[in-house]
């Protein structure tokens, strides 16, 4: 009957940003987080195109002109990378759930695959929108 | 010993509400939906950058542009409610403040996501 001595167990934390030597499957795991909240911004501005588009035609040009602006820009570019890196790192985190890819070796390639992924997919959509003129 | 444990024994610092695990779930889910959702959405972005209001309102007024943009923001949306839940429930310790960002996640969510998926529909019926 050692159980009557004890208080309530503590519950289970998750890992905090601190105390953490800094490493690949750290950064990529951190990273997740912060890129599905800048998605979470992105999502917002989905909403808010098509809102703009319901408004009619010149609610429609100026949200799309702040869109095109520098800043507008600059902020689809991240998000464009945001989302690249959320996706590989979900499908990764899939292969996790499932109890596979937890070798140290692995798990390290597979998150710098993911960063090298976001780059290159990244670059090449806007590559691609260069190209056909929707910049 | 386990039977000489009360059920309150048991719920402190124990007990399970027994439905996390559909949370769990349903984050997976829609994370799997959104991987060709978001693929075909980019190519989606690209299209609508390079044209005018009515050319947006054209390509909105296909049947398969309209369902899938419903689909991306419905499931979008669901899935960044579930992620930023997750994120509170993590680092946010106090009741009260925890409580008022779940509830601004969940309304936020709610009515953006509504409001989107409304729109949508509006200029792809032809309403706009």
């Amino acid at each position: 009957m050692t159980e009557t001595t004890q208080g309530p167990r503590e519950r289970p934390l998750s890992p905090h940003l601190m105390g953490w030597r800094p490493h690949a499957t750290m950064v990529g795991s951190i990273l997740h987080r912060i890129t599905g909240s800048a998605l979470y911004g992105g999502a917002l501005i989905l909403a808010g195109w098509a809102l703009s588009l319901a408004a009619g035609p010149d609610a429609y040009q100026a949200f799309m002109e702040l869109l095109g602006s520098p800043l507008g820009k600059l902020v689809m570019f991240g998000l464009t990378l945001s989302l690249f890196y959320h996706l590989a790192k979900g499908v990764q985190h899939l292969f996790w759930d499932s109890g596979k890819g937890f070798q140290l070796a692995i798990a390290n390639m597979a998150t710098i695959a993911c960063f090298a992924f976001a780059v290159a997919a990244t670059l090449a959509v806007w590559a691609i929108a260069w190209m056909t003129g929707a910049l | 010993m386990e039977n000489y444990r009360t059920p309150l024994r048991r719920a402190r610092g124990h007990g399970s509400a027994k439905h996390g695990v559909g949370h769990w779930i349903a984050e997976r889910v829609t994370s799997v939906a959104l991987v060709p959702l978001v693929l075909w959405a980019v190519f989606g972005v690209i299209t609508l950058a390079a044209t005018d209001y009515y050319g947006a309102v054209a390509w909105i007024s296909q049947p398969l542009n309209a369902v899938l943009m419903v689909l991306l923001t419905a499931v979008s949306f669901l899935h960044m409610h579930a992620g930023m839940r997750v994120i509170v429930e993590d680092y946010i310790h106090t009741t009260l403040s925890k409580s008022a960002l779940l509830l601004l996640n969940l309304f936020v969510c709610a009515l953006m996501g509504s409001l989107a998926v409304f729109s949508i529909l509006k200029v792809a019926l032809g309403g706009a």
